[in-house]
């Protein structure tokens, strides 16, 4: 375990049938560091995330957070312990207003309204979801505040759709409200699995600008990402996968030049293999989005 | 030891696979249906019933010779069946999934009004001659009618396994089963598939229909759901569209349910089928000749309620429709009021509901349970000396606890498996309130059930009996909205709409689904206990399936999770009817109908949902 590290798996491995989709990986990220996780479709990135929330049971491997073990903790005990994730495809819920929505992640932080006595707990809540004491009053108002306040670090995107339900958003405000929300949850880690997913390249460099301005609030953030122009600019440190292993591990550019990486995502060692080849792993150019989707 | 070997178990074991048999003939219906179409057919016992008639009236009206009445039956339940697949799923488009298995529910209830309106409500025999000689084997004996329903059954299965595997339309069949898409895309007409295989369970339903009447000497109008529950468990068992499997899964309901009639009693027959089903949705969802792990079925938790905003209508207006639904009595007609009543006991059943079925999004087919918990509990506790007023309380809270850990396991269900798990949960609880004859008084039912006098006051006549049930009406209303604007509303619906990405941020959807229940159950129970007294008689049958099919329409009429839409939609569906001569008497027609054009023009309610 390396010293320091905010959250730190090892070994993780996850076989399905006799596939083994995440092959004995380590994973440290220390606090305040952003670490993108890359690697060709298929390569074990989602699993290996879903492994770490808690969306799905590792078969060997640990996971520690802050010193503490939650190896295969359910997904709401990950939420308590402050693991915030996002999803690939994007899972807000449709008939929530945008206020709802990121209310939800403010859950696990509700104490007034979510008494914490045994047995009576029940009767106790739905009492006081009733009778709304003050202290259920305030607390509710402020989180409504905070909600409004996260919600206007997308500018004007929106705060004047605040209670409109989110099936009538676009994809884009969508992506947004779903990173509002794990941001309500105040996360030790965020967790983001591919937020451009099937964005165009507007809508992709607005949400880069997002997650920059995260980076910049000094936020741990652990990113899956296809398209290596966000990857190169906003990491820290980059993880390559193929197969389910780990191939290279560095600084994004130690990673981009890696041979090995060069062959996963092309099929062939040399850089000279093409030069659309090249292009797409350079940053900055037109066809940083497109490579490998 | 010696009494129990000393049983005809030659004999359990024969009749045993004779009425699996049958059940398989309903159960292969049900899993062809349910691999074309993803849906569960919940009309196939009406098909069932009626092939039993079309059976009575080719072999006893017309005299016509078994050879001959068994093809016309399968052709009469076939031409049913293919006129469901025309009417009730079709026109749906497959815009949820859960609204078909609602439309076929109406298509049934139609069907057997039908059957009732042509040949009345009582039994009639269906005679068939059978030559007089059985088999002596060992202890037991197997005597013709044995003999004819399972060559039968295995002839319809070798027809079947000719059709799918041997014909065009049978690989169109195989392939839309496991694509329906990719099947689309290479030409081949659903609606043609889905017809087809509609009028195939169709045909063998009414066989099965037949060579029961045959078997008991004896027709039914009224064991329509029955039956059709026994296919479903026989295809839980099976493991839902697996054909073959539901052949085993029949055959092996038939030996549970004729070794557990052998040892405990006829009475326990369907509480056998039901625990099983029950058991196997917990442990093996997939069924019993699963292999590993199966690919897990998609969610389908809110794919009901369709994205709408529901209607608000403005205080004011609220408090108007109170005022006047206040003055109702002031007409001095009883009979209205008392009609107005009953509306009004649904419309506090059917806001229970919203909040499970609506805002939670756990459909459930089984609310009746509810309110036959609380009308037993107030019944009973009140006949044991507890003033009335105690008792409703009680009746409420008793309610709320038991329903919440009678439907547990259901939580963990997802889509049509909350139906099947929370309609084997209703059923269960009546069984248990049939047989548990030293508490309940069994099939004899309450008597005596004091009138209801709170603190000394009459609120058994007709006057004030409106008004208190009114009052409840008013407060419950009240207490839910209230309710559903603070955290928990929210938490609610965030569970109904993705329950996955509720749970990843914080939301125990096990407990959040468990005070749902707790609250509905405590209005549903107060809402059964005031009933029972006002009945002054009730038994298991007081609150039956009608009852919870009735509730659930009144609730989708309304528009999912919406409290006002309920109270509107229960004084239209509950109300509405009895003041009508001919929609009474024809009161299923009447609701099945209902369903049906609700489900296929207004799905979202009058309302909207929530």
């Amino acid at each position: 375990m390396s010293s320091g590290a905010l959250l730190s798996a090892t070994g993780v491995t996850r076989r399905f049938g006799g596939i083994i989709a995440v092959d004995g990986v380590d994973l440290h990220v220390r606090e305040g560091e952003f670490l993108s996780v890359i690697g060709p479709n298929g390569a074990g990135k989602t699993t290996l995330f879903n492994l770490i929330s808690g969306q799905d049971r590792m078969d060997e491997g640990r996971v520690m957070l802050e010193g503490r073990d939650i190896t295969n903790l359910s997904p709401r005990r990950m939420a308590e312990a402050g693991v915030a994730r996002t999803f690939q495809h994007g899972r807000v819920f449709g008939n929530l207003s945008v206020m709802d929505n990121v209310l939800i992640g403010c859950h696990t932080r509700l104490r007034a309204a979510r008494p914490r006595v045994p047995v009576v707990a029940p009767v106790l809540e739905i009492l006081r979801a009733l009778i709304r004491p003050a202290s259920v009053r305030a607390e509710e108002a402020a989180m409504r505040e905070e909600v409004r306040a996260i919600v206007a670090t997308f500018g004007e995107r929106l705060t004047p759709r605040l209670d409109e339900p989110t099936y009538a958003l676009s994809y884009a405000n969508r992506r947004r409200v779903e990173i509002a929300r794990a941001l309500a949850l105040h996360p030790r880690i965020l967790i983001l699995d591919e937020p451009t997913a099937g964005m165009n390249e507007s809508e992709t460099v607005e949400m880069r600008d997002i997650v920059d301005a995260l980076k910049r609030q000094g936020r741990t953030i652990l990113l899956i990402e296809h398209k290596l122009d966000m990857v190169m600019r906003l990491s820290d440190r980059v993880m390559a996968m193929d197969n389910g292993r780990v191939i290279a591990e560095g600084t994004p550019a130690a990673v981009r030049d890696d041979p090995k990486v060069i062959e996963a995502y092309l099929g062939h060692a040399t850089i000279g293999g093409g030069e659309p080849a090249e292009a797409s792993l350079m940053p900055g150019t037109s066809r940083a989005a497109g490579g490998v989707q | 030891m010696g009494s129990i070997l000393s049983l005809p178990w030659f004999d359990f074991t024969v009749s045993g696979v004779v009425i699996g048999s049958i059940y398989a003939l309903m159960a292969v219906g049900l899993a062809l249906i349910f691999g074309v179409a993803n849906l569960i057919n919940f009309a196939h016992g009406a098909v069932f019933t009626v092939g039993a008639y079309v059976g009575w009236v080719c072999a006893v009206a017309l005299g016509l010779p078994l050879w001959a009445t068994v093809p016309l039956v399968a052709l009469g339940g076939g031409l049913v069946g293919a006129g469901i697949e025309y009417i009730a799923i079709r026109p749906l488009n497959r815009q949820s999934r859960i609204a078909p298995l609602l439309a076929t529910i109406g298509v049934g209830l139609i069907l057997d009004q039908i059957v009732h309106i042509l040949f009345g409500a009582n039994p009639r025999a269906l005679p068939v001659p059978m030559p007089g000689w059985r088999v002596s084997v060992g202890q037991g004996s197997i005597g013709p009618i044995d003999i004819t329903i399972f060559v039968t059954a295995v002839i319809a299965a070798a027809a079947l396994y000719a059709f799918l595997f041997r014909t065009r339309l049978g690989m169109a069949v195989r392939a839309t089963a496991q694509d329906e898409d990719a099947a689309k895309q290479m030409g081949v007409n659903i609606h043609a598939v889905n017809m087809a295989v509609f009028a195939i369970a169709g045909a063998l339903g009414a066989i099965a229909g037949l060579l029961v009447g045959i078997y008991y000497n004896a027709i039914d109008p009224n064991t329509s759901f029955q039956i059709m529950l026994k296919g479903m468990v026989a295809i839980v068992i099976g493991g839902m569209a697996n054909v073959p499997g539901a052949i085993g899964g029949g055959v092996i309901l038939g030996l549970i349910e004729s070794y557990g009639i052998a040892l405990f009693g006829a009475s326990y027959r369907n509480l056998f089928a039901f625990a099983v089903l029950l058991l196997m949705l917990l442990v093996k969802p997939n069924g019993l000749f699963a292999k590993g792990r199966e690919r897990e079925a998609e969610p389908m938790t809110g794919t009901f309620v369709i994205q709408s905003m529901p209607v608000r209508p403005p205080g004011w207006l609220l408090a108007l429709g109170v005022a006047a639904a206040a003055l109702v009595p002031l007409a001095g007609q009883p009979y209205l009021t008392q009609v107005m009543t009953n509306a009004f006991l649904y419309a506090l059943a059917a806001i229970s509901l919203t909040l499970i079925a609506g805002t939670v999004g756990l459909v459930s087919i089984g609310h009746a349970a509810l309110l036959a918990i609380g009308a037993y509990a107030s019944a009973l506790l009140t006949i044991a000396g507890l003033p009335v007023a105690l008792g409703l309380v009680a009746a409420a809270a008793i309610t709320a606890l038991l329903g919440t850990a009678l439907a547990y396991p259901a939580f963990r269900l997802r889509g049509h498996y909350v139906a099947i798990g929370t309609l084997a949960i209703g059923e269960i609880v009546s069984l248990v309130i049939l047989n548990w004859t030293s508490l309940t008084n069994g099939s004899m039912g309450v008597f005596g059930i004091p009138p209801l006098t709170l603190f000394g006051v009459d609120f058994f006549s007709t006057n004030p009996s409106y008004w208190l049930v009114l009052g409840l009406v008013v407060v419950f209303a009240l207490l839910q909205t209230r309710l559903l604007s603070s955290h928990l509303g929210r938490t609610w619906r965030a569970i109904r709409e993705d329950t996955v990405a509720a749970e990843t941020y914080g939301v125990g959807s096990n407990y959040y689904k468990g005070l749902a229940y707790g609250f509905a159950g405590f209005t549903a129970g107060l809402a059964g206990a005031v009933t029972a007294h006002q009945f002054s008689y009730i038994n298991f049958d007081t609150f039956n399936l009608l009852t919870s099919v009735l509730i659930l329409t009144i609730v989708i009429l309304g528009g999912l999770g919406n409290v006002t839409g309920a109270i509107v939609a229960a004084v239209l569906v509950a109300g509405l009817p009895e003041m009508f001569r001919v929609l009474a008497e024809y009161r299923m027609l009447f609701y099945g109908a209902a369903l049906l054009l609700l489900i296929r023009f207004r799905p979202r309610g009058l309302l909207g949902s929530g």
